[in-house]
């Protein structure tokens, strides 16, 4: 990065430093801040979505939704996170493909599965064989994205299922006096109320969130504490330009500010939410504000 | 109307030609293994296999790209299609021959040898540790010492370093570096063991019109001494050669 840089074994430490820092491995490793930030901001919506599909569903009326409701929390709150991490992106992708290669590859003659293979027509691969590495990186985060979206959201349903029923009895039964259909007292009583009988859970889920991101490896994304194990270990003179002992300890220290940096910032937002949320409703929190008020 | 048709017959043809020309063969190591395979400061895939690999896909006339994944979800990836080829410094042995194939090996037999803090260590009942997944890993599960595991080969080493384990079991290639500059806190100790078939590239099984392809480019590297050039240049004078 820097000119002085070129022949680091004759730097004294201070240069030295800027230069071993701004390696492209270095660059990744930042890069890889923003990936884990974008990972939380793309899923945390997407799961809370599923699980708000999830818990209506399982509150429905109708059976079969309320049944697919039920078994999607109960399956995939079942299931161990790595197992289902292993299993659903490997099944997403051939999926995928296989659609695809019925699509565009109608003439294709052998078989998909031969023996261990999945073997699909070149056209017909999700991305494509030969799309530039940076389309494979990000179909492979987009792919992770939704995985989290899917177990976190199934935790996420269970939570707001809760929280639907919280909702006191009278207030559903003063909409109905009312005259509201069951639609209005859903989202005209319910949904507004449920919030804040959500949030102490929802916030856990969060923070949980927050700290699985190292899962993402094991998807083919590379996140902060791949690197950080991958830039720590042990360099010897002949390979890098920059050798060093087992520095892991202090890469995972600037990882541990890090999250915990990140956790306390969550902590402060997520109270101020919960205090907005708390707001008049019939709740000891509620009441609390509205004496302090008064 | 005649020449209209064998245009686009000619055309369709050609375009089929240039759609398999442009596959690109996708390239699957560890890069946490030098000297086979690491990642140097620039981030990019480097080593004895970056330099092989690129030599053979000029031979085989492929166009090819690097991946790094996990080394426990190496083989998974490769036969759902992730990647085409494994190039990771892969012992060929009959276990994994059972789910994928091997070119012929591009890297003799080579010993694996056990490094531990002080020479007076008895390997058969040490604590010893190697990496999952490994033919090393099977090896001291069967020798009766009590086998650590873990997910990367840093790791093994630095758990010796640290206390947690009396030795290490790996590829002597890989250690012999880090021997060497460990300035004679770690040493070999023990009687080096010859362990599978030497290290091939990994293809699916279905695959055989690939395999052909790499097999062939070994060959052809084997037959005029490049291959050797190459395995000395990163592994050091000693290295077995073919």
């Amino acid at each position: 990065m820097f000119s002085f840089c070129t022949d680091p074994a004759t730097l004294s430490d201070l240069p030295w430093m800027a230069c071993y820092l701004t390696t492209g491995k270095h660059l990744n490793f930042y890069w890889a801040f923003g990936t884990v930030l974008l990972l939380l901001a793309i899923t945390a919506p997407a799961a809370l979505a599923f699980g708000f599909a999830g818990a209506s569903a399982a509150r429905s009326r109708f059976a079969p939704l309320s049944l697919f409701g039920k078994t999607y929390i109960a399956i995939v709150r079942g299931v161990p996170d790595i197992a289902f991490f292993l299993f659903f992106v490997i099944a997403l992708d051939q999926g995928l493909e296989f659609l695809k290669h019925q699509w565009v590859c109608p003439d294709w003659d052998q078989p998909i599965r031969q023996g261990n293979d999945f073997i699909v027509c070149q056209a017909a691969k999700v991305p494509l064989g030969n799309s530039p590495q940076w389309v494979h990186k990000t179909y492979s985060f987009f792919v992770a994205a939704f995985t989290f979206a899917i177990v976190f959201g199934a935790f996420a349903a269970n939570v707001i299922y809760g929280a639907m029923r919280a909702v006191p009895r009278t207030q559903l039964e003063t909409a109905e006096a009312y005259g509201m259909t069951h639609r209005q007292t859903f989202w005209r009583i319910v949904v507004p109320q449920m919030w804040v009988y959500a949030l102490p859970g929802l916030s856990n889920l969060w923070m949980v969130l927050i700290k699985s991101t190292p899962l993402l490896f094991l998807l083919g994304v590379e996140d902060i504490v791949y690197w950080a194990r991958e830039l720590g270990g042990s360099k010897t003179p002949r390979f890098t330009d920059y050798p060093h002992g087992d520095w892991r300890m202090w890469y995972f220290l600037v990882l541990l500010v890090f999250y915990l940096a990140f956790t306390r910032v969550s902590e402060v937002v997520l109270d101020r939410i919960m205090a907005r949320l708390t707001l008049g409703q019939a709740t000891t929190g509620g009441d609390a504000q509205r004496k302090a008020v008064t | 109307m005649k020449t209209l048709i064998l245009t686009t017959a000619a055309l369709a043809l050609s375009a089929g030609l240039a759609l398999a020309q442009s596959q690109t063969i996708r390239m699957g190591t560890e890069g946490a293994y030098p000297p086979y395979n690491f990642l140097n400061d620039k981030g990019e895939v480097d080593g004895f296999e970056r330099e092989l690999g690129d030599e053979l896909c000029k031979r085989a006339e492929l166009t090819c790209e690097w991946v790094t994944t996990d080394w426990d979800g190496i083989i998974p990836n490769l036969v759902s299609g992730n990647y085409d080829t494994i190039i990771a410094g892969m012992s060929i042995t009959a276990e994994r021959d059972e789910v994928i194939d091997f070119t012929q090996n591009y890297i003799p037999p080579a010993a694996s040898a056990y490094v531990g803090l002080s020479a007076d260590i008895d390997v058969k009942t040490a604590v010893v540790s190697a990496q999952a997944s490994t033919i090393q890993a099977g090896h001291v599960a069967e020798s009766g010492a009590s086998l650590l595991e873990f997910a990367t080969p840093e790791e093994t080493v630095a758990s010796v370093r640290n206390g947690e384990a009396d030795a290490v079991f790996a590829d002597k290639d890989y250690l012999i570096p880090i021997v060497e500059e460990s300035g004679g806190e770690l040493m070999f100790v023990g009687e080096d063991v010859q362990l599978g078939g030497g290290v091939g590239m990994g293809l699916r099984e279905s695959d055989t019109e690939l395999r052909d392809k790499f097999d062939a480019a070994i060959q052809s590297m084997k037959d005029d001494g490049t291959l050797n050039t190459l395995i000395t240049k990163w592994f050091g004078e000693q290295a077995d050669t073919f």
